[in-house]
């Protein structure tokens, strides 16, 4: 039966992860884990719940988009300013505070997902990619001239004028400084579970079906009465809401966030684990973003050279991975894999 | 009126780079169909070989940019053989993912030699300037001779795809690889020779760029990067007519904009006119819709 | 029922023209499809032109005609995926006009094509499962949060997907992926695929196509079983004229973007602008 299959495979997937979290738990807690890892252990799980949330857009429907953190930034920021306004309730509980911030930092971006999505997933291809890529970096220039501030309960916002009334949250270039911390490994842990239950769910259900559909054969799932904007809207927007909710506990985990830590660069570092980690292979996006991002940090001793030696890995990986010669000769030198065959997605 | 005009000029003068640099976007996607990311950071090399040899050999400006001419065409042809000839089977996320990597590549080597201390490029067409409405508009010999380079090179450009043989078979490749191929087109070496070409071109658009905002740091071309590809995505990718008239256009439109509406929305600007005229025109200004046969 | 009526006096105030070919037990039902002066230009050149054809509620119509002759370009009109130019269709009473391919299909066009378009890395039921689409659905946060919808649905999917495939007989086969299977059975998965979607229409692009003779005559059966089993009308293109002069009942002649016969199969036969169009004029003396 199909669908006892999916659930168990669901189920083990789900226990990796837990078991995964318990190992780095209680490596922290024994002191095990070195400092300077231990602080990477939030980002690790931003950047899984992104790299994921990615590929269902990248993989499972097949449009390439180069302006993720965009969402992540709409996120961060929503979640920053949800926290601070929900404290002035006496909302003093962290977690609950933390679930409520996330859960508005994904409404938030789901809406600006639909938003975008509406102009962006009427183009195909390249231009598709192009325009996620201006939207990224609009919304990083427009965060740059946002001003929120809290006097009492009430919110303040202004564009372009940084004399509001009150204390302030977000300042512009300069960002939100101060944010208290309330973001926790566990919590991010949470998440990473929360995604990956959303998106194995919706990919084994009518709906996700339909969107693999659109993506493999456009014409042949409209002749089918497959409404497919609709489905890769769905895809895109549920990406969209992943990602804000990610931004929320990366903008809770830092003390001072500023709008240019999303720029097209970040969006670029994510396509990256998804590509690197197999373009539809939930799993390896997941390996593909905790090894990277742990990566600059072990290459740390060879400080200068760490990013060049990243750029170099990275070329060779592709080489390696896509050139039909370089695959063969791999082949011969590692006994064969079951590897699950890469692509399906069409840029 | 008069500052209208002085910041038309300006526009004119950003957008004529930027149309160079989407010169070399444009041609290699139209004919490896890839988009070749790592331009932009050819654009920055370019510069650091033009400034190495004006301040460290002494060497006259216009064998300045020649030496810088050289090293990126061969740059250019190199990255093509190394990175990205093994993948032209590949699929397209592949060839993209690794001209990042080549992109960061270039940046950090370059961070290496350079270091990310940012370098005063000498101002290196000084000649002297234009003075018009009572000096009220001064236009700089760096503005006219962007300008000039502009026209010289869309009309090399054009005639060179459209008379030499060549050119020819560069438009036989970017229309159909396959049946190029069985014609007996090289197709391996005409892809080269429009790498060698966009590579060259981002030389000079590298020069002129930094004579008109003469600072150069390792991340100098990646923006100035995505704003050409913009302008090429703007104008119809793969058309040459197009880069030069989107190159134009997103150039008038980032000065006139960060003049008139806001100076930190700029960019803003460029990329919500960018949407706006996909929205209306998918494929640019000057491309042509591809329709999938059923 | 007023309808009904409506519909056919609608129909005698413009004489058919395919009248006569449409089989006596369907001349008392409104006809499925009615296209009238259909026609599409491209830059200019009419690729089709003028092309007027009624199919019958249970009628088995043959599209056929030489190599570029647009008979495919007929089926896209159909289908939606060009709109047309000019004229009209009608399906089931009803104008398509302005409307889209999903649109066209949820109305009770489904076709085949000439290329095979099947999901290839997905399963032989999922690409059944995907034409149920519209048949079987839930939402999507059903789907997500496992609601008792979503099992039902599934449950549902299944069992109709099989049931489906069993016409066939490709039960075995479900858990196969589309892709790898020969190429007869990917036409005949096409054709489960289509009839999922619960057409009152359907549209076969070159059935036989690649089947070896064995195949064909197999195929002839199960074109005629179809429509007796879900009393719909079929329309095939098919350069196989074996199986068109055995199962189809009225066939229409396109050349040129033009309808140049319409008849039994044979009256084609017979019809010498039929035959100058397929061999050529014959030689004077």
């Amino acid at each position: 039966m199909k669908l006892k299959k999916s659930t168990v495979n669901n189920l083990i997937s789900f226990g990796i992860v837990i078991i995964a979290f318990i190992v780095c738990q209680s490596m922290i807690s024994t002191g095990v884990m070195k400092r300077s890892l231990r602080g990477q252990m939030i980002p690790i799980c931003v950047y899984i719940v992104m790299a994921v949330s990615l590929n269902l857009v990248v993989g499972i429907s097949g449009e390439l988009s180069l302006g993720h953190a965009g969402f992540m930034s709409i996120g961060a920021f929503s979640g920053i300013i949800a926290s601070a306004w929900l404290r002035t309730f006496g909302l003093e509980n962290e977690l609950i505070r933390l679930i409520l911030s996330m859960v508005a930092a994904g409404v938030m971006a789901g809406v600006f997902g639909a938003l975008i999505g509406i102009p962006v997933l009427r183009l195909r291809g390249d231009y598709l990619a192009i325009v996620t890529l201006a939207f990224g970096e609009i919304i990083r220039n427009v965060l740059n001239c946002l001003y929120f501030s809290l006097e009492g309960r009430r919110l303040h916002v202004s564009f372009n004028n940084p004399n509001i009334p009150g204390t302030i949250l977000l300042n512009g270039p300069n960002g939100a400084k101060d944010v208290q911390k309330i973001a926790t490994f566990p919590a991010g842990f949470v998440l990473i579970l929360f995604t990956l239950f959303v998106v194995m769910n919706l990919i084994n259900s009518r709906s996700g079906r339909a969107i693999m559909a659109a993506r493999d054969n456009r014409i042949a799932a409209e002749a089918m009465g497959i409404n497919v904007t609709k489905y890769k809207m769905m895809a895109f927007v549920t990406a969209a809401v992943l990602a804000g909710m990610a931004g929320a506990l990366y903008g809770l985990s830092m003390a001072t966030v500023t709008a240019s830590k999303f720029k097209f660069d970040t969006s670029i570092l994510v396509l990256v684990f998804v590509v690197l980690g197999g373009i539809g292979n939930i799993w390896g996006s997941i390996i593909a973003a905790a090894l990277l991002t742990v990566l600059p940090e072990l290459l740390r001793a060879f400080a200068d050279y760490r990013m060049l030696i990243y750029a170099i890995v990275l070329i060779l990986v592709m080489l390696v991975t896509n050139n039909p010669t370089m695959r063969a000769l791999l082949g011969k030198l590692v006994p064969r894999r079951n590897g699950r065959q890469k692509g399906g997605a069409a840029a | 009126m008069v500052s209208f005009l002085r910041f038309l000029i300006n526009g004119i003068s950003l957008g004529s780079v930027y149309a160079i640099i989407a010169l070399g976007y444009t041609m290699v996607y139209g004919i490896a169909k890839m988009l070749n990311f790592a331009h932009g950071d050819v654009i920055m090399v370019g510069a650091y070989i033009a400034f190495c040899a004006m301040q460290y050999l002494n060497l006259p400006p216009l064998l300045s940019v020649l030496c810088a001419m050289v090293v990126c065409t061969c740059l250019g042809v190199i990255i093509e053989g190394l990175a990205y000839r093994p993948l032209r089977q590949a699929p397209k996320l592949a060839v993209l993912i690794t001209a990042i990597g080549v992109s960061y590549f270039l940046q950090n080597t370059a961070l290496l030699i350079w270091s990310s201390n940012p370098k005063v490029f000498p101002s290196v067409f000084s000649v002297g300037q234009i003075k018009l409405f009572d000096g009220n508009l001064v236009i700089s010999s760096e503005t006219i001779l962007t300008i000039a380079a502009n026209i010289v090179i869309m009309v090399a450009l054009t005639l060179f795809t459209g008379r030499t043989k060549m050119g020819k078979a560069m438009r036989a490749v970017s229309e159909d690889k396959g049946a190029a191929e069985l014609m007996g087109i090289n197709v391996n070496r005409t892809i080269s020779l429009t790498f060698a070409i966009g590579s060259a071109l981002a030389a000079v658009a590298g020069v002129l760029l930094c004579s008109a905002y003469p600072t150069l740091q390792p991340t100098t071309g990646s923006m100035p990067g995505i704003k050409a590809f913009t302008a090429a995505v703007f104008g119809g990718i793969g058309s040459i007519p197009g880069a030069m008239i989107g190159g134009l256009l997103l150039g008038i439109i980032e000065i006139l904009g960060k003049a008139y509406i806001s100076t930190e929305l700029g960019d803003a600007l460029v990329f919500a006119v960018l949407i706006i005229v996909l929205l209306f025109k998918p494929a640019g200004l000057l491309g042509k819709p591809v329709n999938e046969k059923v | 029922m007023s309808e009904t009526v409506k519909r056919r006096q609608n129909t005698k105030m413009v004489p058919a023209p395919s009248h006569g070919i449409i089989p006596e037990r369907d001349l008392y039902d409104s006809p499925v499809l009615e296209a009238r002066h259909l026609g599409i230009e491209f830059g200019g050149l009419k690729a089709v032109d003028d092309f007027n054809l009624v199919i019958g509620k249970t009628e088995i119509a043959g599209l056929i005609g030489p190599n570029g002759a647009g008979k495919t370009t007929v089926f896209n009109l159909l289908t939606k995926v060009y709109q047309p130019t000019m004229g009209s269709i009608m399906l089931n009473g009803r104008d398509m006009h302005g409307m889209n391919t999903v649109q066209a299909n949820k109305l009770g066009i489904a076709r085949t094509f000439q290329n095979i378009r099947l999901f290839d890395n997905m399963t032989v039921e999922d690409n059944v499962r995907i034409g149920l689409h519209n048949q079987i659905s839930y939402g999507m946060f059903s789907g997500i949060f496992r609601m008792p919808a979503y099992w039902q649905g599934e449950k549902r999917q299944h069992e109709k997907a099989m049931e489906l495939l069993s016409i066939f007989d490709m039960q075995d086969m479900a858990k196969a992926q589309a892709g790898s299977l020969p190429y007869g059975a990917q036409r005949r998965l096409e054709i489960v695929r289509a009839l999922a979607t619960k057409p009152s229409l359907l549209l076969l692009d070159e059935p036989a196509a690649g089947m070896n003779p064995h195949e064909t005559e197999e195929l002839m059966n199960n074109i005629a079983r179809i429509r007796d089993q879900f009393h719909i009308a079929i329309m095939l293109i098919e350069h196989d004229m074996n199986l068109v002069m055995g199962v189809c009942e009225g066939i229409c002649v396109l050349n040129y973007g033009r309808i140049i016969a319409k008849g039994t199969p044979d009256e084609i036969q017979s019809n010498p602008t039929v035959i100058e169009a397929y061999l050529g004029k014959k030689k004077e003396g």
